[in-house]
């Protein structure tokens, strides 16, 4: 069997095998918007002005006058027909405003993740490399410190520090500075428009926007990432292969990089899921910060304000995308390490 | 504890003063939320507002808010609060985490599968997301704010006592209990449970600090607790909102006391866990 139908067929089975997960989630948030206070009629009619027999027809519509059961087969059915109902705040059916506010946020989270991770690997093997060296403490104290500091606090501090006394950074405010110009929108993600619009102005005005808010993220994660390489490095190297390449006289550079990091990132690979888990929590508070347009100051402003369709989309959406990285983890450890998807 | 294991526990902290450093930080931290009231110099919510966002000074050692209150009084006043959330919240879950999860372990079968399925949904949600859906499904108070977090950190005690009674479950003793007439639930409560507790104890540590976090996180959304509180969360979101004037206080000592508690409580976590488990010492 080769390798990449090897890795299908488990990627495959993992889709199979995610599915009650995402069954459990759509029961949880269906039951969750069974409890929430207030009739869901309300808010899924046109908004708190609607009368009476509207209402009425909304709950005839909804079914719900209907047996529990019968209620949950009939969000099923809404669910796959994309219908989350609609925000009293914005007027807006929640699956337009999520489709619109999701760039935002995704474009915070991977930018984040890519910091934290080019930051945390060659942290991690550094200090590996020479452990209880001056890098070593160095990093075990970043590591310390950066899971005590809540994000929103080394959020704010960032902006005293950037925007008040050095005058650096922009007005924390939003994804754009009111005077840039709108890249025209392909993908959402305003970095990837700017670059495609060949606007470098506006480019650099988003990243300039982008890099408080994703350092506070990145900072909070930085501390398991590189913990989990050092680790695994500092096992590795203490393995065969690495003293076989050692006794063969391959240098130092290609043991290092090549022979041991490869085996030393699979533990990192399987500790991704936690760390996104925490990202996507973290990005709440980060964008709450920042007045950043996502999809999480969407849900909070509708939970603030008794507008709770849009918070029933957005914890669904979360754990849609939660259960999709997790699968995507999963067949990237499958191409990390070969040996599990051949049994 | 037996002689021996003084002995160890003294030399570990000997090689590791850290530990030491932290325990005293978290009993001074028991200390202030026991105390607070008393010995804060004024009044948590009395507002003074010609004395309003005053910076540091020796009359108020972390400034004043923009109500002219004491920053000083209300942090130390908040600590109790804020430990006393995340607290319930760990015994909330530890309780009912060992308890499901030690059974569902020796129990194994279906009972166990579905244990297993449910922490398998809850791990399914982003946690910190969770937690907020949680608080708005029941209501905005701060008792949810308990219960949201205990909901949050329940698959980890599940799992992890799971786990420890699993490797249990068919060793000499147990069987000895059992065959000396011991019911089964008799074998998990007084036979099982405080087998595994020391390995759970590091858990608790660890989970406290991070408790703290959530609860401040939700409270700094505005979730639970409410406005003229004190409480670390609430604090500096208030604080945030002058951050771009330049009024640093506000924001810099109700976080450093959050960051402060989280740091003892990990850190004692860690040492803990070189006490009772040498194997494990990193």
């Amino acid at each position: 069997m080769s390798l990449a139908a090897a890795i299908a067929r488990r990627a495959g089975r993992r889709t199979l095998s995610s599915i009650p997960a995402l069954f459990g989630v759509i029961v949880f948030t269906f039951l969750l918007m069974r409890v929430l206070p207030g009739d869901p009629a309300v808010f899924f009619a046109s908004g708190p002005n609607a009368g009476e027999a509207e209402i009425q027809m909304v709950r005839e519509q909804m079914g719900l006058d209907k047996p529990i059961p019968q209620q949950l087969l009939l969000y099923l059915k809404d669910i796959a027909t994309g219908n989350l109902g609609r925000s009293m705040n914005t007027g807006q059916p929640v699956v337009t405003d999520l489709i619109n506010r999701l760039p935002a946020s995704l474009e915070l989270t991977f930018t984040a993740l890519l910091l934290a991770l080019s930051l945390a690997v060659p942290l991690g093997i550094l200090a590996a490399l020479r452990p209880n060296s001056l890098v070593d403490h160095g990093v075990r104290f970043l590591c310390t410190m950066g899971v005590c500091v809540p994000t929103f606090v080394s959020g704010l501090l960032m902006i005293y520090a950037f925007y008040y006394l050095l005058g650096i950074a922009p007005d924390p405010t939003g994804r754009l500075d009111v005077f840039a110009s709108q890249p025209p929108v392909v993908t959402g993600f305003l970095l990837i428009d700017a670059a495609i619009a060949g606007e470098w102005e506006s480019w650099a005005a988003a990243a300039s926007q982008l890099v408080l808010p994703a350092s506070t993220m990145a900072l909070f994660v930085l501390a398991p990432l590189a913990r989990m390489t050092r680790a695994s490095m500092l096992a590795v190297m203490t393995s065969d292969f690495v003293r076989t390449g050692e006794a063969l006289g391959l240098s130092r550079r290609r043991v290092v990089l090549v022979y041991a990091l490869r085996n030393a990132l699979l533990p990192v690979i399987t500790i991704m899921g936690i760390v996104f888990s925490t990202m996507l929590g973290a990005n709440v508070l980060v964008e709450k910060v920042f007045s950043w347009p996502g999809v999480a100051s969407y849900a909070l402003d509708g939970l603030l304000t008794s507008d709770y369709a849009p918070v029933q989309g957005f914890v669904l959406l979360m754990a849609f995308i939660f259960v999709l990285v997790n699968l995507l983890i999963d067949v990237l450890y499958g191409l990390a390490d070969p040996r599990i998807s051949i049994e | 504890m037996t002689s021996a294991t003084l002995r160890h526990t003294a030399y570990v902290l000997r090689g590791n003063p850290v530990t030491l450093v932290a325990g005293c930080g978290a009993a001074f931290l028991i200390a202030i939320a026991i105390l607070g009231p008393w010995i804060a110099p004024y009044g948590p919510t009395v507002s003074n507002v010609p004395m309003a966002l005053q910076p540091p000074s020796a009359a108020h050692w972390f400034g004043t808010d923009q109500l002219g209150r004491d920053v000083f009084s209300r942090v130390l006043v908040a600590t109790r609060l804020d430990l006393a959330i995340a607290a319930s919240a760990v015994s909330l879950s530890f309780a009912i985490g060992a308890t499901v999860g030690a059974f569902s372990g020796y129990a194994g079968g279906r009972l166990d599968r579905w244990v297993g399925r449910f922490v398998d949904v809850l791990m399914a949600f982003p946690l910190f997301v969770l937690a907020m859906a949680l608080v708005a499904a029941l209501g905005n108070r701060v008792e949810n704010i308990i219960y949201a977090t205990a909901i949050i950190n329940l698959p980890f005690y599940i799992r992890f006592a799971r786990a420890e009674v699993n490797v249990r479950r068919n060793s000499g003793w147990v069987e000895a209990a059992r065959a000396s007439g011991n019911s089964h639930v008799r074998v998990v409560l007084l036979f099982l449970l405080p087998n595994v507790l020391p390995a759970m104890a590091v858990q608790i540590s660890l989970n406290l600090g991070w408790a703290i976090l959530n609860a401040a996180g939700l409270s700094f959304l505005g979730l639970g607790v409410q406005a003229p509180t004190p409480e670390w969360g609430i604090m500096v979101a208030e604080g945030a909102r002058f951050i771009t004037t330049g009024k640093w206080w506000l924001v810099v000592f109700p976080g450093a006391a959050l960051m402060t508690a989280v740091l003892c409580f990990n850190l004692l976590g860690d040492g803990l866990r070189d006490i009772l488990d040498p194997r494990m010492r990193t």
